[in-house]
């Protein structure tokens, strides 16, 4: 075969996706390396929303960096900020009220509930069905409306405190949650008529992306990807944080690892959130909702300390180290978003390019989570 | 110049006047429909502003694709590119022709007014592909390939339904087609379970074939917005990209009309009152009506998806269908 021939046969193209295009929900930019409509290699190319928040919190006061956590994965903004209030309450050694850590978990699940029907609306219009997307954001947005009348905020929330929560809920809030729970409740069956069991969606995320959990491991992957790949990891219950080892809950697994998975893993959490939302509502104690005394500047002592949260997409972690004064010395961030994103080069290779996308959709990526 | 002479020019220029104002009604007003009908589905009430219930939105639509600049890609065919819009367009008004809207209303009614629907909805496909490769583009240039695959995937079945027809109706007159289903709904095609037991299942045939070669969703592969931007049309814009747009519905109106036409007994009036122009529009619209609710319904097949629903379960069906239909034929 003469090389011009060969040349011919092997004809590739790059196209480049993004950084501005719909499938990617941001500015995530792929050089993809196709062939026809198959993708030999997928680059991403990341950082074209890198504001460089852990230089920002090594640069600033502790309290100060609070409103930077809400907009990292502003999607799930209230688990950054608990993961960071985490970290430096455990290196300053303060003790936080328990009805402030019921608030807490109160919160993150209703984050972690709208989180997840935002991404549901999202991956149906990667995969061309628009519809659910405005039935998603009717329920989303009366979460919104309670995280409103709790946080003043809708989307970047910067609630969270080091020694406890900015703002107590009341009676309206309370009412309000287990009002919107029996909503959310009332609407999943049609959810899964409409969405689950539809013929065309079933066809279409069955036995696609696969991702073995061997693979999940190497990347580090987490949350419901992992969870879609039969690994029971979630930090809720591997090492329980704030007051989540008083709750029962299930963690969702399947073993499928295909897209399919990770949706089901999605909407049983939902389920999940709602059961421990419940429980923390009926249980909620009484009490302050602030830690006595907590300076005005923290100084924590010289030391070096890592929390995990379990976020909607996966393990995010905050490494603080301190050097005693009122600055830290060095801010560690660990997204899941970017562990998530790195196993997309290798699990998309051979696929066709819609399929990727969808792999992609599954993933649950927010840019500016991967950036920071 | 003979009076008749006269007469046949103004008749013909009155005909393709009304018929450039019926596919540009019916694209505005479907383009509405397009946006109401999601809306209530979602949550969500559409266009409001502009006119009352937001009636006067497609006029306004219109007027910003034609205020827009139509900007022609670095290193497209600027020939083709601008070619493909007006050739997407033309056919599909051009198929109009010979329906038949009523008993007296029709422009031309042709012998073989069929087979010429079928060969401009051809040109379609062929307009759509130079159209996603002129404008030089990734993405349309894959679009481009995939309308091709798609529509000879797509043609064959619809094809070999509607061939199944003219075997049991001697004819490709769409007239004498509805004529010969006249009496009620009994005597319609789609329940012509003497011709062929399938019938029903030749009409679903027909109705997911013309969805594919609308390229409508769930197989708007052509278009795909949300992995290939906006497919063969990424860059085109002003009333370039209003062509394709208006081409879109005039097809739709144009498959539902033969839809009525071959299986719902085009003006027919199935219980009798009524005059049969608004029997074939409401048959006509409720088609179209069930187009646009497919598309809000369900999500986008995959591409491999789409050839194997054509190559494995229509093509085979309608072969069954096209053998049963001959049997009957020469049983009975």
């Amino acid at each position: 075969m003469s090389i011009d021939a060969q040349s011919v046969l092997n004809e590739t193209f790059v196209l480049n996706l993004g950084p501005q295009h719909p499938a990617t929900h941001g500015v995530l930019r792929i050089k993809l390396t196709m062939d026809g409509e198959y993708i030999m290699d997928a680059d991403p190319v990341i950082g074209y929303g890198h504001r460089m928040h852990e230089k920002m919190g090594e640069n600033r006061t502790y309290a100060k960096f609070l409103p930077n956590t809400g907009r990292m994965d502003y999607v799930a903004a209230l688990f950054n900020g608990h993961g960071y209030v985490g970290a430096v309450e455990r290196l300053a050694g303060l003790v936080v009220p328990e009805r402030a850590e019921y608030i807490r978990v109160i919160t993150s699940e209703l984050n972690r509930i709208s989180s997840h029907l935002l991404w549901v609306g999202a991956f149906l219009v990667d995969l061309g069905g628009f519809t659910p997307l405005l039935y998603c954001f009717d329920d989303r947005e009366q979460i919104l409306d309670l995280l409103e009348s709790v946080t003043g905020a809708r989307l970047t929330f910067c609630y969270y405190r080091f020694g406890g929560v900015s703002n107590d809920i009341d009676d309206d809030f309370v009412a309000g949650t287990r009002k919107f729970i029996a909503s959310l409740r009332s609407r999943m069956p049609m959810y899964d008529a409409f969405v689950t069991k539809n013929i065309i969606f079933r066809k279409r995320v069955e036995g696609l992306g696969a991702i073995s959990a061997e693979t999940c491991r190497k990347y580090g992957a987490t949350g419901p990807v992992i969870r879609g790949s039969g690994v029971a990891y979630d930090v809720r219950k591997a090492e329980p944080y704030s007051v989540y080892s008083k709750f029962n809950f299930d963690v969702p697994v399947y073993t499928q690892c295909d897209c399919m998975a990770r949706y089901l893993v999605r909407i049983a959490e939902m389920g999940e959130s709602m059961r421990i939302i419940e429980q923390a509502l009926d249980t909620l104690p009484a009490g302050p909702v602030m830690a006595e005394k907590v300076p005005r500047t923290l100084k924590p002592a010289k030391g070096d300390c890592y929390f995990n949260v379990e976020s909607a997409r996966g393990s995010f972690g905050v490494r603080v180290v301190s050097d005693g004064s009122e600055n830290a010395y060095r801010l560690k961030l660990r997204s899941p978003c970017f562990s998530n994103m790195s196993l997309f080069r290798e699990c998309s290779r051979g696929m066709l390019l819609p399929d990727a996308l969808a792999l992609l959709g599954s993933l649950d990526l927010v840019i500016p989570d991967i950036d920071r | 110049m003979s009076r008749d002479m006269i007469m046949d020019i103004v008749r013909l220029v009155l005909y393709v006047a009304c018929l450039v104002g019926f596919a540009a009604f019916n694209a505005a007003y479907l383009s509405l429909l397009e946006r109401k009908l999601p809306s209530w589905m979602q949550l969500r009430r559409g266009p409001t502003e502009v006119g009352p219930w937001g009636l006067l939105q497609p006029v306004a639509d219109g007027l910003k694709l034609l205020s827009k600049q139509i900007l022609i890609p670095q290193g497209a065919d600027v020939l083709l590119f601008r070619l493909a819009p007006v050739m997407v367009a033309v056919p599909g008004i051009l198929c109009l022709v010979t329906i038949p809207f009523s008993e007296t209303i029709a422009a031309r009614n042709f012998n073989l007014g069929l087979l010429m629907i079928f060969s401009f909805g051809a040109i379609n496909v062929f307009a759509v592909m130079l159209g996603g490769w002129a404008s030089n583009n990734k993405y349309s240039s894959i679009a481009a390939a995939r309308v091709v695959a798609q529509n000879i995937a797509y043609e064959i079945p619809l094809l070999l339904v509607v061939i199944s027809l003219v075997m049991s109706m001697h004819t490709f007159n769409l007239h004498t087609i509805v004529d010969q289903q006249a009496g009620g709904f009994w005597h319609w095609n789609i329940l012509a379970l003497k011709v062929s037991p399938m019938m029903p299942i030749a009409f679903l045939i027909y109705f997911t074939c013309m969805l594919a070669e609308t390229n409508r969703a769930p197989f708007d592969m052509v278009e795909a917005e949300s992995e290939l931007v906006a497919g063969a049309f990424t860059e085109y814009s002003g009333m370039g990209f209003g062509l394709f747009f208006i081409a879109e519905y005039v097809n739709i109106i144009v498959g539902s009309c033969v839809g009525t036409i071959l299986f719902l007994g085009g003006w027919d009036s199935p219980f009798g009152f009524l005059p049969g122009l608004h029997w074939f529009l409401l048959k006509m619209y409720a088609l179209s009506f069930a187009v646009i609710w497919v598309r809000w319904s369900f999500p986008r097949t995959q591409f491999y998806g789409l050839l194997n629903l054509s190559w494995k379960i229509l093509i085979p069906l309608a072969l069954v269908n096209l053998v049963l239909t001959a049997i009957m034929l020469k049983l009975f």
